[in-house]
């Protein structure tokens, strides 16, 4: 499965999820700068965490208008795989391409610490090889990943078995312990921990891989 | 001409920066407070032109990029 890992000026965690892709998971992997305004041959595409334009403005607001995140659009339209993480589900949410927003830390402080989160559906190319109300330890690191959306939406995101993610024990006033969720699709996966830092024993947790491993079965089932 | 931009979360939303404040500006003492909520500011200088215009461009500005929607609402005064 080909994986295009998108880098804007800012982006942090372009290379551990390349790393992974790469060299844990073996699979052909390339990185798309933001000034590129197609992709190339690419099955899913990882919009990475960092801090994209140094979160001026609002976090992901100045990168959502980038030539790569119009692509980007395009490739999600087209129901092809896109995968936002931390600063990824922030763009994702920015360029509409995932409803709601991401706000300040309810205690205002950066957390960077190991999570657990609840898998609440595997019906999603994201996380079909996991197990419903499997518990992943997987870290967090951010300061702006309270998720927020007005009631209405939320219902809807229940409804339609959206959320993907919870947080077992919510570290940042998300509504609903929301941690990640997907579009309507079930194309587009935007979450706040990062699953790339967590693939590997030797980093503590490899409960992350399990999120990869669901995407490349996905295409093979497809 | 300047364009004076005012976004505040909206009533909704949560502000702990806003919470934070209130509560350090009442352990120095001040006393009545209701509320705290911290928004940004944002000058623009603009080319003079037709009010209505301009308007409807900063309008655009704000909905797309100087404000989100879903979290902000947003104020305008052209100077």
């Amino acid at each position: 499965m080909k994986f295009g890992i998108l880098q804007f000026p800012g982006s942090n965690c372009d290379q551990d999820a390349y790393h992974v892709l790469a060299n844990v998971f073996d699979q052909p992997t390339r990185y798309v700068w933001h000034k590129d305004s197609t992709l190339g041959d690419v099955d899913c595409v990882v919009v990475p965490g960092g801090f994209s334009y140094g979160d001026y403005l609002r976090t992901g607001a100045i990168a959502r208008f980038s030539p790569a995140m119009k692509a980007v659009a395009a490739h999600a339209q087209a129901g092809g795989l896109v995968i936002g993480i931390c600063n990824g589900f922030q763009i994702l949410c920015e360029a509409q391409l995932l409803p709601g927003a991401l706000i300040r830390n309810k205690g205002l402080k950066f957390i960077c610490e190991h999570v657990d989160l609840r898998v609440e559906t595997v019906d999603s190319p994201f996380t079909n090889r996991c197990q419903k109300g499997q518990v992943l330890r997987i870290p967090i690191a951010h300061g702006e990943g309270c998720y927020f959306a007005e009631p209405a939406l939320i219902k809807q995101l229940q409804d339609e078995d959206r959320i993907l993610v919870r947080y077992v024990n919510n570290p940042n006033g998300s509504v609903d312990n929301i941690a990640g969720i997907c579009n309507e699709g079930r194309n587009v996966f935007g979450l706040m921990p990062h699953p790339e830092r967590a693939s590997e024993a030797a980093l503590g947790s490899e409960d992350g891989r399990l999120i990869f491993e669901s995407i490349l079965q996905s295409v093979v089932a497809a | 001409m300047k364009a004076k931009i005012i976004v505040m979360p909206k009533k909704t939303v949560l502000d702990p920066q806003g919470k934070t404040v209130q509560h350090a500006l009442e352990s120095l003492g001040f006393k009545g407070i209701q509320e705290v909520r911290i928004g940004k500011f944002i000058e623009v200088e603009l080319k003079a032109g037709n009010q209505a215009a301009l308007k409807k461009k900063l309008d655009e500005a704000c909905t797309k990029l100087l404000s989100n929607p879903v979290i902000e609402d947003y104020e305008i005064a052209l100077q």
